[in-house]
């Protein structure tokens, strides 16, 4: 018969589709198998690659992320269990807030045994402050060198960060990441209670209780090696991979009399520079409340920029006066090294022969008795001609203070500039300016650029009880008090511009202040928020309230100062969605000087639907990317490198492992039945016809 | 190092099925066909019956706890009837296979009888259903992690193993007990299959207290592999001249006709002449 001749053939393709099967079940999410293994970790925060010309910082996971027996340390007697005694390394630890510091985190980069790290954040900012940023900031891309004030250099005769412990510019080989919900930092200690706690003096018995943290970075070595290879992923491949992206955003800028701004402005006309930064940083991914480190400085800005427009002859100003708010001043001055390059290149239409003279404001909440500090550069003020324009500056800016609850007085010329964005414009010409800030020597704020920079670090306190729309309302001291420092900024800005008249009047409103810092701390999704941004935009207001400049453009943070900026400095036009839209179609537009937004509105007071309408604003974002991405030198000392890492996936997980005994008694078992079963399959199958026999019974015929 | 419990796992669950497959069924085609149909009838009874079960919990509150365990011991008892009910499909579908076969054939022998039929369309069943059983476990066995996070307890990759191995050689034994009682109108031995298969199903339900349904499955497997044993033509006897003259070296068929003088018939697909003038 061919039938019983033929040769045995397994349909190959059913094989595959058995073996595709399997793994495709594993790989569905949320099956209830995985679900009884697996506890995911839903609010965490992971700690992230950077790098720079020379160096990497952050941290690193395996490609198939780290797992570890968890280890709760909550004193720094319980790291000699992970260090020393503990017999199942590598393992996992569960760090208190309060351990997180410098001397514990070098024991752990010594060691093997350990695979990961989780920092349960402190409910109550460390009293004795906690700052993982450097002890001397952008050291190195400021104006002081080697050949330009040596003795400032370097922070040689002001340490500006002391608490600083220069955490965020680690490199550790091992994933760190913060736990950010308390419920699932109890979840984790109530699985190290039942399953990891040593009993009697011995170790613990299996199972035990493991996690397991991915975030593999894609980037290493350096911002050299990780663009090179980039570009040529870029260049030659169809698909590329690329590894790393610089940090980018852009800046956001206005001028209070409006100018063309695809032209030039004339070299006669003089320009006044105020500046703030609107990042900051901590040691893990996209947490950087800033509160006092950035949105205290921006927020009383643009405070002092609505004052100003507020005023009735500012179109009779001699001297023009632009706003600026520099994205990216953490990572060594980005956005203002980028503006100062595209002046000198005359990409941007004003250059530096038009600046008249600077001020920039630099964490201005934590005063002590109300004391303002005005920072000069000493090094240029040895030139005679700088010195009397400072020192004009120096008295207008005292003269402005008078009458208000504000004191100003000046550091002195032993103390050199603070980190700050004025000192990139210092290093391309001798411009007189000064900086503003709360602190003479050291920085007030012991939280300098850490997740502990929060509302309570400024003194933001509400009263109990208050609905949303109340908190936004209320006006706390920390916003009066900003209010004043506006105040007196905007005084003073009037007068270098050449005012004349009577500056009492110019005031800056506290309840703007306030609403500010409610958005720009506390909560985004606001009803004023909501009310001035574009309509197709409205998705950004989520999140927490966070200020790192990332490296996909723009953050909710320059959206908003750009929205609040355009509603603050800008007039509304009675011009029609498309006419707002298409402003080059309509002949009185003037769409150089200006910009036209089509924002949302209130919503009515009865109904769902807002009235939306059209705002004409000087306000225009430029681009805020290093000049080194611009020149392509990635190893420049002269211009920021920073870049970020690109991952696949960063999660982070629980449940319990078994003994190394039990699976290798699983595997010898599944062998032997294997084996068992082929040989007796093999032997019945041989011997079938003495097993079984034709039935004797007639009735019974086998067919 | 979970790659071990996942072969493990995978040997213990399926390594008397593939011993089955590579030897009984692998090496003639027509018996590879009758093992995928089976399978695939299976399969289409599992559709039909999950069908169901989703329809009743999505129109059930998903809240009510004892109406929920309620509808799952429904849902598996529904399964169990539908599957055998496709194995009676399937029983029927074979019946006619078989007198195309004859049909087609040259000496009026079906060149493979119903009884190698009932077997492998048992392995068929026997397969897929573990398949179903065990994939899923298996692809999470290859992580890191093992059960027990939520108190379930740690053996879970383990008995699960052990339960679909016997639930594929019980599906075997299942299939001949049920085409033999189908072919000769014993109904009490289709009933008895039914409800062994209800038996066995519905002691998974004492999950995690695993000897409750381990142990009563494998009894009820050596009761009923004895059943299919003594329905195939075996004996006492054959079983003892098997175990202790295994280094006897019986070659061939033996001699089939024995010593009672049949005329004509079809044996193993061989028509086997007289044996006695």
């Amino acid at each position: 018969m061919e039938a019983a001749a033929g040769r045995c053939r397994v349909p190959l393709p059913a094989w595959w589709g058995v073996l595709f099967a399997v793994l495709a079940a594993g790989s569905c999410q949320g099956n209830s198998v995985e679900r009884k293994i697996y506890i995911p970790l839903n609010k965490t925060a992971p700690c992230v690659r950077l790098l720079n010309a020379t160096h990497q910082i952050g941290c690193q996971s395996s490609i198939s992320g780290d797992t570890g027996v968890i280890h709760v340390v909550e004193k720094e007697e319980d790291l000699n269990w992970v260090l020393a005694d503990g017999p199942h390394p590598p393992y996992m630890i569960l760090l208190d807030g309060n351990l997180f510091n410098r001397r514990v985190m070098q024991q752990l980069k010594g060691t093997s045994r350990v695979s990961g790290l989780a920092v349960a954040v402190a409910q109550l900012s460390p009293p004795q402050g906690f700052s993982p940023g450097l002890k001397c900031p952008n050291d190195g891309f400021g104006v002081y060198s080697k050949d330009y004030g040596p003795q400032f250099a370097h922070c040689n005769k002001t340490v500006w960060n002391p608490v600083g412990s220069g955490l965020s510019y680690e490199d550790f080989d091992f994933p760190i990441f913060l736990l950010e919900d308390a419920n699932e930092t109890q979840v984790i200690k109530q699985c190290y209670q039942d399953h990891n706690v040593p009993r009697d003096g011995s170790g613990p018995e299996y199972p035990l209780c493991a996690m397991q943290l991915f975030s593999h970075m894609h980037a290493v070595t350096s911002t050299v090696t990780c663009m090179r290879r980039s570009s040529l992923q870029s260049t030659f491949s169809i698909n590329p991979e690329v590894v790393c992206d610089p940090l980018l955003d852009y800046n956001v800028w206005s001028t209070l009399h409006p100018i063309n701004s695809s032209g030039k402005v004339d070299p006669e006309k003089e320009v006044i520079i105020v500046a703030t930064r609107i990042d900051s940083h901590s040691f893990f991914w996209n947490i950087a409340p800033g509160a006092e480190s950035a949105v205290s400085s921006f927020v009383t800005h643009l405070a002092a920029a609505e004052a100003l427009h507020k005023v009735s002859d500012v179109h009779l100003l001699q001297r023009n006066i632009m706003f600026t708010f520099f994205q990216g001043e953490t990572f060594d001055y980005i956005g203002s090294s980028r503006m100062v390059y595209d002046m000198e290149k005359d990409k941007f239409p004003l250059r530096l022969d038009n600046i008249y003279s600077f001020v920039e404001l630099n964490q201005v909440a934590l005063r002590n008795d109300s004391i303002l500090w005005m920072h000069t550069d000493p090094v240029s003020r040895m030139n005679k001609t700088v010195e009397a324009q400072v020192r004009n500056l120096l008295d207008i800016l005292s003269d402005s203070s008078m009458g208000a609850r504000v004191t100003l007085q000046e550091a002195g010329y032993s103390q050199p500039l603070p980190p700050s964005s004025f000192q990139r414009f210092l290093r391309a010409r001798h411009i007189p300016g000064v900086v503003l800030t709360d602190h003479r020597t050291a920085f007030q704020n012991r939280y300098y650029q850490s997740m502990y920079d929060t509302p309570e670090n400024i003194g933001m306190q509400y009263p109990e009880g208050l609905s949303p729309e109340e908190t936004l309302e209320y006006v706390t001291d920390t916003a009066k008090s900003l209010a004043e420092v506006a105040t007196v900024v905007a005084r003073a800005l009037y007068r270098l511009a050449g005012g004349a008249n009577n500056t009492s009047a110019i005031q800056a409103d506290p309840k703007t202040v306030t609403r500010m810092l409610y958005g720009f701390l506390i909560k985004m999704n606001n009803s004023w928020f909501q009310s001035i941004i574009k309509p197709d935009i409205k998705g950004i207001l989520g999140d927490v309230p966070q200020h790192y400049v990332a490296v996909s453009s723009p953050v909710n943070t320059t959206y908003l100062v750009q929205y609040v900026l355009a509603n603050l400095t800008g007039t509304v036009v009675n011009l029609t969605k498309e006419e707002c839209l298409n402003p080059e179609k309509t002949p009185s537009s003037e769409k150089e000087m200006y910009e036209y937004a089509w924002v949302q509105g209130s919503l009515d007071p009865n109904s769902t639907s807002r009235v939306p309408y059209c705002v004409r604003s000087t306000v225009h974002l430029s681009k805020a990317l290093s000049p080194a991405f611009e020149l392509r030198q990635w190893g420049s000392t002269e211009y920021s490198t920073w870049t970020e890492s690109r991952w696949k996936e960063i999660r982070a997980r629980i449940f319990l492992v078994a003994s190394k005994e039990l699976e290798i008694i699983t595997l010898v078992v599944g062998i032997a039945i294997l084996v068992f079963s082929l040989l007796a399959t093999y032997f019945i199958n041989a011997k079938a016809d003495v097993l079984f026999s034709i039935p004797r019974d007639p009735g019974a015929v086998a067919y | 190092m979970t790659l071990a419990i996942f072969f493990g796992c995978t040997f213990i669950a399926f390594g008397p099925a593939l011993g089955l497959f590579l030897f009984t069924i692998a090496r003639d085609p027509l018996r590879i066909i009758i093992f995928i149909a089976g399978a695939f009838f299976w399969l289409v009874s599992l559709l039909l019956s999950s069908l169901i079960w989703f329809i009743a919990i999505k129109a059930s509150d998903p809240r009510d706890e004892p109406l929920q365990k309620g509808l799952l011991i429904f849902g598996v008892m529904f399964s169990v009837l539908l599957q055998e009910a496709f194995r009676f499909l399937y029983y029927k579908l074979l019946r006619k296979a078989i007198e195309g076969l004859v049909a087609l054939s040259e000496d009026g022998c079906s060149p493979i009888s119903i009884q190698q039929m009932a077997y492998v369309a048992g392995v068929g069943f026997g397969f897929m259903s573990g398949a179903f059983s065990m994939i899923n476990l298996l692809a999470d066995a290859l992580g890191p992690g093992t059960v027990g996070i939520h108190g379930d307890s740690q053996l879970y990759f383990l008995t699960s193993a052990f339960m679909t191995m016997v639930l594929i050689f019980l599906h075997t034994f299942w299939g001949i007990l049920f085409f033999h009682g189908c072919e000769h109108r014993r109904w009490w031995e289709i009933t008895a299959v039914i409800v062994m298969h209800l038996a066995v199903s519905g002691s998974t339900f004492c999950n995690p207290l695993y000897m409750g349904s381990l142990v009563p499955s494998y009894l009820l497997m050596a009761t009923a592999a004895t059943w299919a044993y003594l329905l195939s033509g075996g004996s006492a006897q054959n079983l003892q001249r098997f175990l202790l003259c295994k280094s006897c070296s019986v070659m061939g068929t033996g001699d089939p006709a024995g010593s009672s003088g049949y005329l004509d018939q079809c044996w193993g697909g061989k028509r086997v002449s007289q044996g006695l003038e």
